[in-house]
């Protein structure tokens, strides 16, 4: 087959790296919408720009990615998600954000936008906005004995804000329909006009619990743009941080899943290994989250001298206890009855969404960006990608599971391979002229996109797509049918990020 | 599972020391504190937790209270799932505008006396997302704040010295 972007019609983009990205006519527009939806391609992102939109898309056999833009002097487009429901979303928030409209798009109401904005369109031709707050037309859901749960945005746990309405009938749910956007902080438009430091101060700020792979995935966009080389250690000590990452946020989740189905002893045992990741982090990189460590062009902080050893320590630990946590999670009726069969994705449903992560891959999608497209050091290293086909709660569970033995394992490579040498490049060159890079890395969640566009030593335009983007409205479907008391269950099990997806 | 938890019955609890008390914060916290009224309340606070905009990172630190090492309930402290409930409100994040409502109605729904603590960097003044149009920029800006806990994202530890400083002061 020809390379994706010879399929794409239009005119190449010089100065965007690492892969091509074309200006499009509306036919060509329409043919990638056309491949969208017939599941030949996957969506990556949707997102707006002074004057036109910009859709990534993936071509899940070769890993090849290619960006198509769209000039739109009227402020129109035609719409994605009339044809492929996954962008509808993203329609309703480039809509909210720069003003240009989806033609045709099946869902118009404002999505990011709650109201409580002075202006419109903040990121395109501004105006003040009215002092009026129209009320949100939520979906309507019709049939005998239905009644309404509305829950949010302020939750009753330690979690992040949204509004979840739901619709059931007795215990089962009919429709739940998400309003999110809470805590939309503008970080696009923090990010016009940035230095390159605060701009990957931002990006490792977008979900808190991804913030190495979102500095990892801005880092990579930057260092494609400006054509820097990145020294061996320091993609190893990315590698090892990210894993960590991975490590502490699928504890976190095992035990928090199980909390949810009322089995308190996981959640304290799994409660105590991230907690004992998170120190190690911090002894080994100054941080426990690790924020701020990965930086364009290398790693802030190179590994203390004590990490090592600390890490051993770790890792040895975790496989002997974890394995005993498994066979309790596995050997546990009361449990197992909360979580097998509970909120099925059906891998039609994970396909079209392009879903990421442990969404994805516990319904049969086995996309990892470590994989494909590949970055280093992950080309280097021996890890293989769980896939499940089931598609519940439980599996969603076990393709944590076997990540944290995958991650042990890479962890062990890169510590064995280590290579020595500096941790960052010398300075950042600056560009010479308009230079644009994107930047695609495995979170603990799902694959982090980052494009973004350089003039000189500045971010003049720089959009972060978050996995949950894609996860979210899966939620929504996963729910339907299942009894209102689990859907902290398969909420847990999705753990889709508020922050991430309101930016 | 019989045997985790006996292992659990044999083994030295995990759970560290109190921290130390946080001078600065004692001197931030002022008169706001009153004697009365924690005499009246004896020595236990049910903590509300509200994001108002923040990233995650500071309730990933706010939810390690909870793990066996901070054990935050010896102390007399525990997360309540209502502001009906509660007798301090744990704020995070810039407040984005549209958390400013909400955080507005948490506040007014939680009876007195009551206390509040500001949590990291953002919650302080906006913190990097200062000057966006979306923020407000600081909980002071919204409800009143009676400490804040710096930091991005405080540790555990931090978060602990800040909250035993409200019930022992």
């Amino acid at each position: 087959m020809a390379a994706l972007i010879d399929r794409i019609e239009g005119r190449r983009v010089e100065g965007h790296r690492p892969w091509p990205r074309a200006m499009v006519s509306e036919q060509g527009w329409r043919a990638i919408t056309s491949e969208l939806s017939a599941g030949r391609l996957a969506l990556l992102g949707l997102w707006g720009d002074s004057g036109c939109v910009h859709l990534a898309v993936l071509d899940e056999e070769s890993g090849e990615i290619a960006v198509a833009s769209f000039d739109c002097p009227q402020k129109q487009y035609p719409s994605v998600g009339a044809q492929h429901p996954p962008a509808i979303r993203l329609e309703r928030a480039l809509h909210d954000l720069y003003g240009i409209q989806a033609v045709g798009s099946p869902d118009t109401r404002t999505w990011l936008d709650l109201g409580f904005w002075d202006v419109r369109h903040p990121l395109g031709d501004q105006r003040k906005a009215g002092t009026e707050r129209a009320p949100y037309p939520f979906l309507r859901t019709e049939g005998e004995s239905l009644h309404e749960i509305a829950v949010g945005p302020v939750h009753a746990g330690i979690i992040e804000p949204g509004h979840f309405r739901f619709t059931a009938n007795g215990e089962t749910v009919a429709r739940l329909e998400q309003r999110l956007g809470y805590v939309h902080k503008g970080i696009e438009s923090l990010m016009a006009g940035a230095p390159l430091d605060k701009a990957a101060r931002l990006a490792g700020r977008t979900s808190g619990d991804s913030t190495v792979a979102y500095a990892f995935a801005f880092a990579r966009a930057v260092e494609a743009a400006l054509d820097m080389t990145v020294p061996r250690r320091a993609v190893y000590l990315r590698a090892l941080m990210a894993e960590l990452e991975r490590l502490a946020n699928h504890f976190g989740d095992i035990g928090a899943i199980c909390n949810d189905a009322s089995f308190s002893l996981m959640h304290a045992h799994c409660g105590i290994l991230r907690e004992k990741t998170l120190r190690a982090a911090n002894v080994c990189f100054g941080h426990r989250l690790m924020m701020d460590r990965v930086v364009p062009g290398g790693v802030a902080n190179d590994l203390r001298p004590d990490g090592i050893p600390e890490l051993r320590g770790l890792l040895s630990e975790i496989r002997q206890v974890f394995p005993s946590l498994v066979d309790l999670y596995d050997n546990t009726a009361s449990l197992q009855d909360r979580t097998a069969t509970t909120g099925i994705l059906r891998g039609e449903l994970a396909r079209q969404f392009g879903a990421g992560g442990y969404v994805g891959r516990a319904s049969n999608r086995s996309f990892d960006a470590r994989k494909r497209p590949g970055y280093p050091p992950y080309d280097e290293l021996d890890f293989e990608i769980a896939v499940l086909d089931a598609g519940d709660v439980n599996a969603r569970v076990w393709v944590r599971i076997r990540e944290v033995e995958q991650s042990l394992k890479l962890t062990d490579q890169i510590l064995q391979r280590l290579p020595d040498g500096p941790i960052a490049t010398a300075g950042t060159p600056v560009a010479g002229n308009t230079v644009e890079g994107l930047g695609l890395v495995e979170s603990f969640r799902g694959d982090v996109l980052v494009w973004l566009r350089i003039e000189g030593d500045r971010i003049e335009r720089c959009h972060l797509r978050d996995p949950s983007w894609f996860h979210w409205p899966l939620l929504e479907a996963v729910i339907e049918g299942n009894i209102v008391a689990d859907f902290p269950l398969c909420n847990k099990s999705f753990n889709c990020s508020y922050s991430g997806h309101d930016l | 599972m019989r045997r985790i938890l006996f292992e659990s019955l044999v083994r030295r609890p995990l759970t560290e020391a109190p921290p130390s008390k946080d001078e600065a914060m004692l001197a931030e916290l002022g008169a706001s504190v009153d004697r009365a009224a924690r005499h009246r309340l004896g020595r236990s606070l049910s903590i509300r937790e509200v994001d108002a905009g923040s990233c995650n990172g500071c309730e990933l630190e706010i939810h390690a209270l909870n793990n066996a090492f901070y054990d935050l309930e010896r102390f007399g402290l525990h997360f309540v799932a209502s502001p009906r409930h509660a007798d301090v409100l744990l704020v995070t994040g810039p407040v984005t505008k549209n958390m400013r409502e909400a955080l507005e109605r948490t506040y007014n729904a939680t009876p007195d006396p009551k206390w509040v603590v500001a949590v990291g960097d953002c919650a302080m003044d906006g913190g990097i997302f200062a000057g966006s149009y979306a923020c407000v920029g600081g909980v002071g800006e919204v409800i009143p704040v009676d400490l804040h806990i710096r930091g991005c994202p405080p540790s555990p530890t931090e978060l602990l010295k800040g909250l035993l400083v409200l019930v022992e002061q």
